[in-house]
């Protein structure tokens, strides 16, 4: 019997042994000279979590999901990711890891001059490689099929053949979306994915990834400054508050004041 | 109005010791420079009327044969655009490796680098004169000294073209897993493709200001009526030559302009 990884999740959870999909130990990073943003930073997450990020401006959420993915290398401490220590992966085993997460990045991060789709199936080069998934005009007809359904899921299929430099800040802000999820990835890493989407279409996407976790198994790290959708959205509340983890807990236990002192 | 109690900042700083020792230091070099240069109120004074006496010998430029001069000019052109567009197509792999931080490591950046500056350094018509050498005497000679020639100049600044591009999508194409072949292609290169296009023609204007005074030195196109009417002191066949030269420079740069106006306008 095959088992899909949803069941794969439940079995394993039973059992008591719910992999771990990420674990930080001692985590710091500093740039330059200036003080470090964090330092000494332990926490996990389980496979299947759906985990909110908050703190204020500037307390390092960014940074700490680069280093997540091992986009910066940190200072002090240990990240492994699904399994494999980041820092003793290198060349292809690195990339593997990276085809099987997906980030979206704060500032969306598409490749201008080149149109939406061309940009989603760049979600594809983790898996893939060459100049067939450079420029949409010249991919295979798969390719492009799970690009446009990955459009879809974000409601941009219209929108497909628009230069990415000519969106505006909510639908770039899809396009991005859609290209972590084209690879189909098992651990989702999204910097603030409804900042510039209006009230109705942050809702639709924090549905969306609810409905990742839960029909999928993905494992979801996400940020915002929506206390609103850290709180009902976050299985768990991981706070950033001076360098430290100043919170850790299920969001189901965790009260509107105890956020509001992170932002204090 | 500024709060009583501060004070006005100075104009200007009084130079202090050191600066005061800097100026008169370069004032030195500079006199001694043209002390070197052979400096001569003599002979600076007399050259007006010479230069009159070669304007009134050149004057009227010679139409008479117009038509060989005009045929010489069209070698010039190919030779420019020929050994530009070669050049320009093999900077874009030189570019990509001496690019930091894109296809290969820094070791292999810095190499790329040095050998580029090397092709600067050397000078077009002593390119010219090693490629005559190399392939004999006319126009091929001078094409694949333009040709290297762009590729010193296109190859560095291809890579700094691409150096300059927002580094978000790379750090985004990176986060999926891409090989650097792939980032490089598909993130840094589209971003990079308005700054080419705009480098690539001034690479062409560059090349269009050489190809004319390779004749100079046997390696085809018009620079040789120059250097042919001045031997056999025909100055108003020179005359023309120079004008034709001004001409198409000067046409060349200003239709550069008005495409990289339009590209830059497009971009965005
Ligand atoms: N590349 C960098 N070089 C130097 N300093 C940096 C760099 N990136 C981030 N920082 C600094 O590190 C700190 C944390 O930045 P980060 O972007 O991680 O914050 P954040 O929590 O994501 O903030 P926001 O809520 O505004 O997105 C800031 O003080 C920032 O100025
Ligand atoms: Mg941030």
């Amino acid at each position: 019997m095959l088992l899909n990884s949803r069941d794969l999740r439940q079995c394993t959870a039973e059992a008591g042994l719910q992999a771990i999909d990420l674990q930080a130990r001692g985590l710091a990073k500093r740039f330059g000279t200036a003080a470090p943003v964090f330092s000494g930073l332990d926490f996990s997450i389980r496979q299947g979590d759906c985990v909110a990020l908050v703190g204020a401006n500037g307390t390092g959420k960014s940074t700490l999901l680069r280093c997540c993915l091992g986009l910066l290398v940190p200072d002090a401490g240990q990240i492994s990711l699904l399994g494999r220590a980041i820092a003793e992966t290198g060349g292809a085993a690195r990339r593997a890891l990276r085809a099987r997460t997906g980030l979206v990045g704060q500032k969306h991060n598409l490749v201008p001059r080149l149109s939406v789709l061309s940009n989603v199936i760049h979600g594809l080069l983790g898996q893939n490689s060459g100049p067939r998934y450079w420029v949409q005009g010249l991919a295979p007809a798969e390719a492009r099929a799970a690009a446009m359904a990955a459009l879809d899921k974000v409601g941009m299929t219209h929108l497909a053949l628009r230069r990415a430099d000519r969106l505006s800040g909510g639908q770039s802000q899809r396009v991005a979306i859609a290209r972590a999820l084209v690879g189909n990835p098992r651990f989702l890493v999204a910097d603030e994915p409804c900042a510039s989407l209006d009230p109705q279409a942050g809702e639709e996407v924090m549905a969306l990834f609810m409905g990742l976790v839960k029909r999928e198994g993905v494992t979801v790290l996400f940020t915002s400054h929506n206390v609103q959708h850290a709180l009902s959205y976050g299985d768990r509340i991981l706070g950033l508050q001076g360098g430290r983890i100043a919170l850790d807990a299920p969001s189901t236990t965790v009260s509107a004041t105890e956020m509001a002192q992170l932002y204090g | 109005m500024v709060s009583p109690g501060h004070v006005l900042p100075h104009r200007f700083n009084r130079p202090g010791a050191l600066g005061f020792v800097s100026y008169v230091l370069v004032a030195l070099v500079i006199l001694w420079s043209l002390e070197g240069a052979g400096w001569s109120v003599n002979r600076l004074v007399s050259s007006p009327p010479k230069l009159a006496d070669f304007f009134s010998r050149a004057w009227p430029p010679s139409i008479h044969n117009f038509d060989r001069l005009a045929w010489k000019m069209v070698e010039t052109m190919q030779i420019a655009i020929a050994g530009a567009a070669i050049g320009i197509v093999l900077s874009l792999p030189v570019a990509l490796l001496a690019a930091r931080g894109v296809l290969v490591g820094r070791g292999v950046n810095m190499a790329v680098r040095i050998v580029l500056g090397f092709i600067r350094a050397v000078p077009d018509l002593a390119w010219a004169l090693v490629f005559v050498v190399a392939v004999g005497l006319g126009p091929f000679a001078g094409m694949l000294a333009i040709a290297i020639d762009t590729i010193g100049f296109c190859g560095r600044f291809f890579a700094d073209d691409m150096e300059n591009t927002d580094p978000g999508p790379t750090e985004a194409l990176t986060a999926t897993g891409a090989r650097r072949i792939d980032i490089a292609a598909s993130a840094v290169i589209p971003a990079a493709l308005p700054a080419f296009v705009s480098t690539s023609l001034f690479g062409l204007e560059k090349a269009v200001r050489s190809s004319t005074i390779l004749g100079l030195v046997g390696a085809g196109g018009i620079g040789i009526e120059l250097k042919v009417g001045f031997d056999l002191f025909d100055y108003p066949t020179a005359l023309t030559v120079i004008l034709m030269i001004a001409v198409v420079v000067i046409g060349v740069e200003q239709i550069g302009a008005v495409l990289r106006q339009k590209i830059i306008g497009a971009g965005r």
